[in-house]
């Protein structure tokens, strides 16, 4: 009979080779050229096509498409880049089933959308495969100068589109490689061969825009800094911390941020070097708790549970990304909140975790109920928080930067978009057009 | 079961689905092969005069247009008439309908217009046991340069004249093949009537570029960088062949001068409705050399299963019914008024009938409604012009309801239950006073 004080066994190479590399494949192969004609002719071209409505970047989807089907990949790129700069990566890890293929009539008509995310990696595909010159041109210098805080979705969006209007940017990371949550927050399989640094030297083509890495807004350089030496200032952040389950062991080996977790994975040169509990626990009900558990899954842990607090209804993943995780190996339990780690020599052993309900007042309680589930490693993915710290002086809405409809903060010469805003939906997507639309505001007003 | 066989001018077949002249009839091998799978009938790959046979070009001969999921829509050939000789084509002929004796084997002759040509090949012909000759007077590419094809189907004299030889020199029942390249069908089905022709057949191929090469600057197919004009068929030239099969069926000239139908046949609804202007037998070449034979499998249950469901015992049952009912325009009843509805519960809102209406037509389909992406027809605007059931993608969801009484709220006049038609509408000026 095994017990909970069982030495852990996490370790690495629990597969073969051959394994790794097909478990981390893509996880949609992308559309043969005749597949992306076949699925091109299914759009209807709508008129006020509601997919464009639901993009949060407005990509005129049915044009994209029509240039697919008429054999002009590269034109249809250029639609997308139009509105998208980094309309490649969205089209790999944007949640198409709650965004434009919810919308897709033909989702109404038959139940099965145009695969827009898959044209749309097409056309952005055949475009970088083809090594076309930029899609933009930079107007003539306008001697202006903006500081761009974080690589991210946010900062780069920004970033380019400061560029292409001539303005001068440089961009302050923390990190040595810029991307952001591309580079260190999104399942392996979503996007391989290394894609989210080719879009990074993408965008860059463009000009005008100087990356420093290992600088850290609050310990390399500060706000106030930034702001009186630029003529503005955009800040994409991010969501630097990770929530505490705020119980007793959390110190304990085996205990892991999932962003960690997914980072550290992102960066692996040699999967197989990775270890992995045998038996992994996720908290969580968001993307982050997903890719962390099918990629434990996927580097050989052999039970995978994610454990969530409130019902499936509730997850902030889709219920596409759930399915994902669920055909992968991965039992998604409901109604069921961490209540204590069970650590055995310094090495988590398990968690106990107390079935919930929803009360009279629709709010949370535990029943009572106790069940502990053994693990190896147990990982954290209850969500991300800002770090205040280094914007003290600009407005905060429940933590986060508040800005207007234009991105800009209280401060008149700040802007900010990304995860780090208030009222975002913390995808790529919605990070992308934040940092367009406070680049136009920024223009706006270094212009006049 | 009904029962498809047919008898046309004299020739039986066990079904009305006949092989038209073209590659899937060249030898003995491909026509064995048709009928096993059970084709009426065959009008042999057209024979030219003895002596050494025409040459074919030996790159591509096939163009092309497609639909979604490369479906093939049109076909454009530069083939020229068989390239094997006359007497091996006899042979087989005759060999072939001696072991199958219950289909049709019409055969297709292009000769030059001259009498003394046509009078040594037509003995040939007869001495296979073939049941007919038809006479190419179609074939728009390569021969028509040389004088024959549709160089002599362009003129109603010579159709008229050949027409004559045949009859002259051959007891076989004759058939004319029709071209398209004119701009009055009924012109060569007079003739080929006044010559003494049994039937008619058409259409041939349309002469036709069917795509041109942007990297060479060529017409597709190229051959060494140039191409040809050639001969375009499939489902793309159905429309136009049905419009001239009704032409020749309604002309008080040609009216029940025995039609087989060609052009764009892929399926049993096709072939009907080529019955239902008049055909006797239609004859298919695209589809086949799309899918094979074997698709006259649908095209025979097809035909069966619908007649069966219509109660049609035969096909002369239906054959011609539609034809009376193809008139000029200005006999179309402009008191039948008809307004275009939406089904709200099939409409799936990808507005293209909006769209269409707004930008193209008469403004009559609203986009928004009380804020809401909502599209509905505005009878007062309304035309009942049928464009936004053609450009909407959901089957039925767009129907056209005729007014049967009431106020057309477009015109503001009451629906008049009368026929009346432009030969009396007050604004033609040449308007006839109602004869009664």
């Amino acid at each position: 009979m095994t017990t909970v004080s069982d030495a852990s066994d996490v370790k690495s190479r629990r597969l073969s080779d051959a394994d790794y590399a097909d478990n981390f494949s893509d996880v949609h192969p992308p559309l043969t050229p005749h597949e992306a004609l076949v699925e091109a002719d299914r759009c209807y071209f709508c008129y006020d096509a509601p997919c464009m409505t639901a993009c949060p970047t407005s990509i005129d989807i049915p044009m994209f498409i029509r240039k697919i089907q008429a054999g002009n990949p590269v034109g249809s790129a250029k639609t997308i880049f139009d509105e998208n700069i980094m309309g490649g990566m969205c089209a790999r890890v944007c949640p198409t089933e709650t965004l434009c293929e919810e919308a897709c009539v033909r989702e109404a008509a038959e139940g099965k959308p145009v695969k827009i995310g898959l044209l749309q990696r097409h056309a952005t595909d055949t475009f970088m495969e083809r090594e076309q010159p930029h899609p933009f041109e930079r107007a003539a210098p306008t001697g202006k100068k903006v500081a761009v805080v974080g690589a991210g979705p946010a900062g780069l969006s920004c970033a380019h589109g400061l560029a292409v209007h001539g303005h001068d940017v440089t961009v302050f990371e923390a990190r040595e490689k810029s991307g952001g949550l591309n580079e260190f927050g999104i399942a392996a399989y979503k996007t391989t061969n290394d894609f989210a640094q080719d879009e990074v030297d993408f965008i860059l083509q463009i000009g005008g825009i100087t990356i420093e890495h290992g600088k850290a807004l609050g310990r390399d350089v500060t706000l106030d800094q930034l702001a009186a030496d630029y003529d503005a200032v955009f800040l994409g952040l991010g969501l630097p911390g990770v929530n505490a389950l705020g119980l007793e062991g959390e110190n304990a080996r085996g205990v892991i941020d999932a962003v960690d977790f997914i980072g550290v994975l992102r960066q692996s040169e040699d999967l197989s070097a990775l270890e992995v509990g045998r038996r992994v626990v996720v908290i969580g009900g968001g993307m982050t708790a997903i890719d962390a558990a099918i990629q434990s899954k996927l580097l050989g842990a052999e039970e995978v549970t994610i454990a969530y607090r409130r019902g499936q209804e509730h997850m902030n993943a889709s219920l596409y990304e759930q399915e994902l995780a669920q055909t992968n190996g991965v039992v998604i339990r409901h109604w069921m909140m961490p209540k204590a780690l069970e650590v055995s020599d310094g090495a988590v052993s398990g968690v106990t975790l107390e079935k919930t309900m929803l009360n009279g007042d629709g709010k949370l309680a535990g029943t009572g109920e106790e069940v502990t589930l053994q693990a190896d490693q147990v990982f954290k993915a209850i969500g991300q928080t800002p770090d205040a710290g280094p914007i003290s002086g600009i407005d905060l809405e429940k933590g986060r930067i508040r800005t207007d409809d234009h991105r800009r903060t209280s401060h008149a010469k700040i802007w900010a978009g990304g995860d780090c805003i208030a009222g975002g939906e913390d995808l790529t997507v919605v990070s992308v057009e934040d940092g367009k639309i406070a680049a136009r505001s920024i223009h706006q007003a270094l212009m006049g | 079961m009904a029962d498809l066989s047919t008898n046309f001018i004299g020739i039986k077949s066990p079904n009305p689905f006949w092989l038209a002249s073209a590659p899937p009839t060249d030898k003995a091998y491909n026509v064995e092969r048709a009928f096993e799978a059970g084709w009426g009938g065959v009008v042999w790959k057209t024979l030219g005069e003895a002596g050494p046979p025409v040459v074919n070009v030996n790159g591509p001969r096939y163009g092309a247009i497609w639909g979604p999921d490369r479906r093939l829509l049109g076909l454009n050939n530069i083939e020229l008439i068989t390239d094997r000789d006359l007497e091996v084509n006899l042979r087989e002929i005759a060999e072939v309908k001696k072991r199958w004796p219950d289909r049709a084997m019409i055969v297709s002759i292009m000769v030059p217009c001259e009498e003394a040509s046509w009078k040594a090949i037509l003995p040939r012909v007869e001495d296979t046991g073939a049941d007919g000759i038809e006479l190419n007077f179609g074939c728009p590419h390569g021969m028509s340069e040389r004088g024959m094809g549709s160089a002599v189907g362009q003129v109603p004299e010579y159709i008229q004249m050949v027409a004559e030889w045949c009859k002259q020199y051959c007891r076989l029942p004759v058939i004319v093949k029709l071209t398209p390249n004119i701009t009055d069908i009924r012109y060569p089905a007079r003739a080929a009537k006044a010559g003494g022709a049994d039937a008619v057949s058409l259409i041939n191929t349309i002469s036709s570029i069917v795509s041109v090469d942007l990297d060479n600057f060529a017409p597709m197919p190229t051959i060494d960088g140039k191409g040809s004009h050639g001969g375009y068929c499939g489902p793309a030239v159905k429309p136009i062949a049905l419009n001239m099969v009704a032409e020749i069926a309604r002309d008080t000239e040609t009216r029940g001068l025995p039609i087989s139908g060609i052009g764009g046949v892929q399926t049993w609804r096709d072939a009907a409705e080529f019955i239902a202007l008049g055909c006797g037998t239609v004859q298919v070449c695209t589809a086949a050399m799309t899918y094979g034979f074997k698709i006259v499998e649908e095209m025979a249950q097809g035909l069966s299963d619908w007649m069966d469901e219509k109660g049609y015992a035969t096909i002369a049952d239906f054959q011609g019914r539609a034809a009376p009912n193809v008139t000029d325009w200005q006999y179309l009843n402009l008191n039948y008024v008809t307004k275009a509805k939406i089904d709200q519960d099939l409409c799936i809102k990808c507005g293209r009938c909006h769209i269409a209406c707004e930008d193209t037509s008469h403004q009559a389909i609203t986009s928004m409604v009380d804020g809401v992406r909502h599209f509905e027809v505005m009878d007062d605007e309304c035309v009942g012009c049928n464009l936004c059931v053609n450009v909407c993608p959901v089957d039925d969801c767009i129907t056209m309801v005729e007014m049967t009484e009431g106020t057309d709220p477009r015109t503001g006049r009451e629906i008049d239950p009368d026929y009346a038609n432009w030969t009396s509408h007050p604004n033609n000026p040449m308007a006839k006073q109602a004869a009664e």
